[in-house]
């Protein structure tokens, strides 16, 4: 009995002495190993009586047991020890920065141009377009601009040398010839958008010789003003992020709208802000497209992307948006998006 | 156009403030630009007398002023030659801003004698353009009183912008019509002048039509010319116009008071009579504003024997204006056709507020005769005189409308319910006539609203004096059957995210680039240069975005960037029509592709970088050859193509485009015609079935030595067709040059088996296939 029980303290005690797992064996092998003292014991059985053998077997049963598990607990120990140990010398320096990502950058005027698509999107627009050299014909003389009129002299017009057949051209200086495009080509009920570069001869702090404009433009039997009203309130609150943002109407004069508004918004200083013009589709605007303007009617709206961009995101000064100065570009682009 | 509250109170009888009377201004459709009252940059300047003077110590042109300013006694240094004992003037303090300058006033010493204050002249007051000495107050003024105050100069200025439909609100007369139709006041009714002529008017006048519709004029003679009074001179002043004497600032009075211009010649330096007519090509003009010109035919002009004395409508002549002698005038008042006045102004650059409201339709064509009238009496009022008879030659041409408008227009057009009485109040304060029902109304347009013509026009009218705000907003509820953008629109989008991922930075530059550049990137044909250009920089539609985007990368390499990737999505033009502009995905890269990192080494950019990105954007296996254009390095670039259509170029940039664009190299570029890559031909979403091997795939490398010659893309189809079915994939590890034009091929081929695993056997006899096969293709040996 004495036996087993100092065999016990003994090991256990060799057990939390070691310190190492090649100790930790040697204990091991000494206790439990071919010739070690627990297997001897074990072997000393067969010379005792049943009797002895019995109750003998069962306590060193017992011994083997714990011995095992005391062995078990300490090598999962040292093993923790261990790698703690081997990690504890592979620390990195967390601070040091990691590969840079090979991201650009998007302009300002085409984030903001596919957030103006996605709104008037979601409202069942689509997206018409037109070339950049454009007739005479579709950019004034059927928007209803008289051919010695100022409103037309107010356009700064870049002039083309006309077409073989005499045509005169130009580059468009607003995105409205689109709606004669449109509407010569297709029948009411017509909703459409159209984007693109524009060009007025004029270069200062507040112009640009090319700059961006949305056109938009709707045809059907009913649509008034109450609608266009509506359509451009959804629209700008949604883009500026503002479920509140207060708009004000008031007349305005473009050649090809009648009745004509001016929309401004109620900006952050508490000033009214221009921001577009729009209005109801003039009549003789309808004719020349050889639509009815007794059956239908509509209106249309015309943006700068560019003034829109600018406010929406603190731009300060047009021409920078056309220079490529990678400071700036980094600092007012955005990174690329999924596209949903 | 500028005028003063006053000014419009003298025609419209109103108790609304200024506020409430600017806000129906924008109302109505005439936007407020600003409102200025020179009383608050005046307000600090207080009325002072001299009470004793002595000449400075030390200087000559200096006098020491002992000024008593109500409150207290300073002494002030003043060098106006008018300063004297006596005078009444007007004071600046330390610590006020004098308005010409913007400076603060402080205390100084001038020339070693201290002075506490300013004795202001006009000009320091922005009361004149400029002024002599300092400003002299009448004697009876009350020293320490604000002297804004006390001069009334507290009427606000208010400058609105008038659209150019509506001449008729260039006079104040006109703006105060329509306020009064917004029922903030009433319209003050004009007084009628009808001066009886003493004797005949001496001149004669022949008049072609083409030339003037009507025309009016009648000799004042005996008349005093000289500054005008006080409160004409001021009126100009106020609104910015500079007086000049009595006859002129009358005619400016009626140009702005009732969008009338009139013109007065001095009778005693016309030759002759008058004939207005068109010019002849070659006529030649002194005008007033001391400038010759050089008319072209069919201008309308004035003439006397002399020649052409005035530009109808626009200006008047030199030889024939008045002075301070005149004493006989001929006052004229005549109505110039819109697009003629317009033409004429233009060519020849002449900005008048004549011309301004004649090409406006401004004068309204029933008030000319009337207007002379009203310029007579002034005259005679202002300078005496004995007026002859009227003579009119032409007549105005009847400017009213006949229309038909349906009131409920307003509500299915203009999406407001307006009743139909207040309709009819509207009309009639506008000066329309209208008979008939809530149903139609016959219109009668007034003379001065010649840009009325339609039904449309009518909705407007009713609108902007109800105020767009009467019209309540109808939420849209249309919504999209399909997508906003079509297939080729999107793929725009598609491809900016897609370059910019790849870490480019999206540029946005203009269409139109400097003939040289254009000519280094194929040139452009005569009819893609502008006739106009604003600069020689911007005359010639751009053939190629590349100039644009090398310009950039030199501006950036200049400011220290030297891993630089740009690109841009948009036109270059080959020729006017809508077919001859193409869009573009455009792109180049210079100095590193990877600047280099304490992970990775600093790589530069090569053609396959630029061959990535076209890839990026083409998504298609195209044909490739070397037909690239000029501009890029001839052995190091290549042409995409489907068929005989081009789809797009990269490569490496010509070493002399770089020189020519100051570009520190290597600088690679790709260019991609966007609309010309085919559509997907079927859109479907499912993708096609994929069965998944459970044996396992082996992967064996070959090392190929090949001619230098040889292309890698042949050695790659060799493998190919060694055997349909096995291979995966086919990558190329490894590729070097060997001596005797000679180049080594690494080859990594993957095989996959569907139906058993491949025994040692069979992949080695596959290897022998795959050697042999290149070998025959290419005559490329394995490498031992």
């Amino acid at each position: 009995m004495d036996t087993i029980g100092q065999l016990k303290s003994q090991v256990i005690r060799e057990v939390e002495a070691t310190s190492s797992l090649q100790e930790l064996e040697e204990v091991r092998v000494k206790a439990l190993g071919k010739k070690g003292h627990l297997t001897l014991l074990m072997k000393d059985l067969g010379q005792k009586t049943p009797e002895e053998r019995k109750t003998l077997g069962a306590e060193l049963n017992v011994l083997k047991d714990a011995l095992t598990q005391a062995l078990d607990l300490k090598k999962v120990k040292l093993e923790t020890e261990t790698i703690n140990a081997k990690l504890g010398k592979e620390t990195l320096d967390i601070t040091l920065p990691p590969r840079p990502d090979q991201k650009g950058i998007v302009h300002p005027l085409s984030h903001a141009l596919d957030e103006v698509i996605r709104i008037f999107g979601q409202m069942g627009f689509v997206v018409a377009e037109g070339p950049d050299i454009e007739e005479d014909f579709f950019n004034f003389t059927a928007l209803n601009f008289p051919p010695e009129h100022p409103a037309r002299q107010e356009h700064d017009t870049f002039y083309m040398p006309p077409s073989p057949d005499g045509q005169p051209l130009l580059l468009r200086t607003h995105t409205s010839p689109v709606q004669i495009r449109t509407m010569t080509a297709g029948e009411p009920p017509i909703r459409i958008i159209s984007t693109g570069r524009t060009y007025r001869s004029d270069y200062d702090a507040t112009h640009s010789p090319m700059f961006h404009q949305i056109e938009v433009l709707v045809v059907d039997t009913k649509t008034h003003m109450g609608h266009l009203k509506g359509c451009i309130e959804e629209f700008c609150r949604l883009f500026f992020e503002d479920p509140n943002l207060k708009l004000r109407f008031r007349p305005g004069f473009f050649p090809f709208t009648e009745p004509s508004a001016e929309v401004d918004i109620m900006w952050k200083d508490g000033k009214w802000l221009e921001i577009l013009g729009c209005g109801m589709v003039h009549p003789n605007v309808l004719r020349n497209c050889n639509i009815d303007p007794d059956k239908y009617q509509g209106f249309a709206v015309g943006m700068g992307l560019d003034r829109v961009t600018m406010l929406k995101y603190g731009i300060d000064d047009l021409r920078l948006f056309y220079e490529t100065d990678l400071r700036w570009l980094n600092h007012y682009g955005f990174t690329p998006e999924a596209r949903g | 156009m500028r005028f003063t509250l006053s000014w419009l109170k003298e025609h419209l009888d109103t108790q609304a403030s200024l506020q409430e009377i600017t806000d129906k201004l924008t109302q109505l459709g005439l936007v407020v630009d600003k409102v200025e009252n020179k009383a608050d940059v005046l307000a600090p300047f207080t009325i002072c007398e001299i009470v004793d003077i002595e000449e400075h110590p030390n200087a000559d042109r200096l006098k020491v002023c002992t000024v008593n300013t109500g409150k207290d006694v300073l002494q002030i240094v003043c060098g106006g030659i008018n300063a004297r004992k006596g005078l009444k003037t007007v004071l600046a303090r330390p610590g006020d801003v004098i308005p010409s300058s913007g400076q603060v006033l402080k205390v100084g010493k001038v020339r070693d004698v201290d002075s506490f204050g300013m004795l202001c002249s006009a000009e320091e007051l922005l009361l004149a353009e400029e002024s002599e000495g300092i400003l002299e107050v009448d004697p009876s003024a009350p020293v320490g009183e604000v002297y804004a105050k006390w001069m009334k100069l507290d009427d606000p200025v208010i400058e609105i912008e008038i659209t150019p439909n509506r001449g008729d609100c260039l006079g104040v007369y006109g703006i105060a019509r329509d306020l009064a139709a917004t029922g903030i006041g009433t319209l003050k009714p004009l007084k009628k002048e009808s001066v009886k002529g003493k004797y005949p008017c001496f001149v004669s006048i022949q008049l072609d039509p083409e030339a003037c519709d009507h025309f009016t004029a009648r000799l004042i003679k005996g008349v005093k010319n000289g500054p005008s009074p006080d409160w004409l001179q001021r009126k100009l002043i106020e609104i910015g116009l500079r007086p000049i004497s009595a006859l002129v600032d009358i005619t400016n009075y009626y140009t702005i008071d009732r969008s009338r211009p009139l013109h007065v010649f001095d009778a005693d330096k016309l030759k002759g009579n008058l004939n207005i007519r068109l010019s002849k090509k070659g006529e030649t003009f002194d005008a007033l504003d001391g400038k010759t010109y050089t008319l072209d035919e069919g201008m309308s002009v004035i003439t006397d024997d002399s020649g052409v004395i005035s530009l109808g409508g626009i200006m008047g002549g030199a030889s024939t204006g008045c002075d301070e002698n005149t004493t006989n005038v001929l006052l004229e008042a005549g109505l110039f056709e819109p697009i003629l006045t317009a033409i004429t102004g233009r060519t020849l650059g002449i900005h008048s507020d004549a011309r301004f409201r004649f090409e406006r339709s401004g004068a309204d064509p029933e008030y000319t005769l009337l207007g002379l009238e009203a310029g007579t009496q002034m005259i005679l009022d202002l300078c005496g005189g004995d007026v002859s008879e009227v003579i009119q030659v032409g007549k105005a041409p009847n400017y009213r409308k006949h229309l038909e408008f349906r009131p409920e227009r307003v509500a299915t057009l203009g999406g407001a319910n307006v009743s139909f009485s207040k309709i009819k109040t509207i009309l009639t304060s506008l000066g329309f006539e209208s008979k008939g029902n809530d149903l139609e109304l016959n219109i009668y347009t007034p003379s001065w609203r010649p840009d009325i013509e339609q039904e449309a026009d009518m909705v407007e009218e009713i609108l902007r004096v109800e105020g767009y705000d009467s019209i309540p907003s109808v939420p849209y509820s249309e919504r999209p059957e399909g997508k906003p953008l079509s297939p080729l629109q999107e793929r725009r989008f598609v491809i900016r995210d897609r370059l910019s991922g790849r870490g480019l930075v999206e540029a946005t530059t203009w269409s139109f680039i400097s003939q040289k550049d254009a000519d280094q990137f194929g040139g452009i044909p005569e009819s893609l240069s502008i006739l106009n250009p604003i600069s020689q920089d911007m005359a010639v539609m751009r053939p190629s975005i590349l100039p644009n985007l090398l310009k950039a990368v030199e501006y950036n390499q200049n400011r220290g960037f030297d891993s630089i990737g740009l690109f841009e999505v948009g036109p270059q033009f080959q020729d006017p029509t809508p077919n001859g502009q193409s869009m573009m995905a455009t792109g180049v890269r210079a100095g590193a592709f990877t600047p280099g990192n304490w992970k990775e080494k600093k790589r530069n950019v090569d053609l396959y970088d630029a061959k990535a990105d076209a890839l990026a954007i083409l998504e298609m296996n195209a044909q490739l050859d070397r037909s690239a254009p000029g501009w890029y390095h001839p052995g190091r670039s290549g042409c995409f193509k489907l068929g005989n259509q081009i789809l797009g170029y990269f490569g490496e940039l010509h070493p002399s485009i770089l020189r020519a664009f100051d570009v520190k190299g290597p600088a690679v570029a790709f260019e991609i015609f966007i609309d010309r890559i085919p559509l997907p031909k079927k859109k479907t979403t499912a993708k096609p079935k994929l069965t998944l091997s459970p044996y396992q795939a082996v992967e064996r490398d070959f090392a190929f030595v090949v001619g230098k010659d040889v292309l890698a893309e042949a050695v790659i189809k060799a493998v190919q067709k060694a055997d349909t079915q096995l291979i995966e994939s086919i990558g190329l590890f490894d590729v070097f040059e060997l001596p005797e034009d000679k180049k080594s091929l690494g080859i990594r081929i993957r095989l996959q088996p569907k139906d058993h695993t491949l025994s040692e056997e069979e992949i080695q006899s596959f290897s022998q296939k795959i050697i042999s096969t290149v070998s025959q293709a290419t005559g490329g040996v394995l490498r031992q």
